[in-house]
């Protein structure tokens, strides 16, 4: 392999290692932070992190996505939901070894089966083999749009994504009955009297 | 937070551009990263930072309640209904090519109304969900 082609990969390597400490040191403070406001500001960290990792795989769409509602909607919403109800965790002295053991026995499963993933871009593996070629190849013919992403998530893909909405749609609807009414009956009530 | 001048006059600078960011994604995600979620929840995003400024009945009195609700209905049935157009249109559920004698100029034009769906969706139910959670004590 000539210095040219390698150059850029070793950039790419430097750059997710540094990243993917990052982001692993944040979840780690997350985990460990008793005050809650702090853990929700160095989640927005996380998940402007994760942006970058996202930018760095190519996948721009979803980096966007990612810096918008995790880093900046969710924090807001989740400081919201602190301010509203308390700033610090229930202190615990007992030592949670069974949630421990759970969770690193499934991440190891998890990492024992990223053995066996394709490489990274590898065009023989079976998720390029599928639709992804007739995407790739016929998507703005046949949808006029020359963001593959967008043709997929809106047209080949439509039906996913209108149940997407539906999810979001149902969110806030659920968010406004559950508090929204709730609040007002009180106020009603503060009325009453 | 009637305290904190810098904030307040640089949230003011900020909220139009991002505004406008939010419908430049819109209408530019058929060419460039971005698309109707991204852009709804820019668009909210700019709402909620001026709500988080100026209290989140500064936000209310631009966009009631009601017609965030009527908007994040209308955004979903919007997409919806694009989907029973291509029905009369000939094709099946949310087969765009049917809105169109030409396929593909269907498609094109299937897809921006149902981005423009999503993001009136997504943009009003992120204000909501911020309106409620503020005013929640």
């Amino acid at each position: 392999m000539d210095a040219q082609a390698q150059g850029p990969r070793a950039i790419d390597l430097y750059v997710d290692i540094l990243l993917i400490v990052l982001l692993v040191a944040a979840a780690l403070v997350v985990v460990s932070l008793r005050n809650l406001l702090a853990a929700a500001l160095v989640l927005g960290i996380y998940s402007l992190v994760m942006a970058a990792l996202w930018v760095v795989l190519d996948a721009v769409d979803v980096a966007f996505t990612e810096a918008a509602v995790g880093a900046g909607v969710t924090t807001v919403f989740m400081v919201l939901a602190i301010a509203a109800t308390g700033r610090h965790a229930r202190v615990t002295h007992r030592r949670p070894w069974l949630p421990i053991l759970a969770s690193l026995a499934v991440g190891g499963l998890l990492i024992y089966g990223t053995l066996d993933l394709p490489d990274f871009g590898d065009p023989q593996a079976p998720a390029q083999q599928h639709v992804a070629p007739h995407y790739l190849g016929q998507g703005e013919a046949e949808t006029g749009v020359p963001n593959i992403v967008t043709a997929v998530l809106a047209s080949y893909r439509g039906f996913d994504t209108l149940g997407e909405v539906t999810v979001i749609f149902t969110a806030g609807m659920g968010v406004l009955l559950l508090l929204g009414v709730a609040r007002r009956r009180r106020m009603d009530a503060r009325d009453d009297e | 937070m009637t305290e904190h001048l810098v904030l307040r006059v640089i949230s003011k600078l900020l909220v139009p551009p991002i505004l406008l960011f939010a419908l430049y994604v819109q209408m530019h995600g058929d060419y460039g990263p971005g698309g109707g979620f991204q852009a709804g929840v820019i668009f909210g995003a700019g709402l909620i930072l001026y709500g988080l400024v100026f209290g989140a009945q500064a936000v209310q009195s631009v966009a009631p309640m009601r017609l965030l609700v009527t908007l994040a209905c209308l955004g979903l049935l919007l997409y919806a209904g694009v989907g029973i157009a291509s029905m009369i249109g000939g094709g099946s559920f949310l087969e765009y090519g049917a809105l169109s004698a030409d396929a593909t100029h269907g498609n094109h034009v299937g897809i921006i109304i149902i981005e423009i769906g999503v993001g009136i969706a997504v943009a009003s139910v992120m204000t909501i969900i911020f309106c409620v959670l503020a005013e929640w004590r």
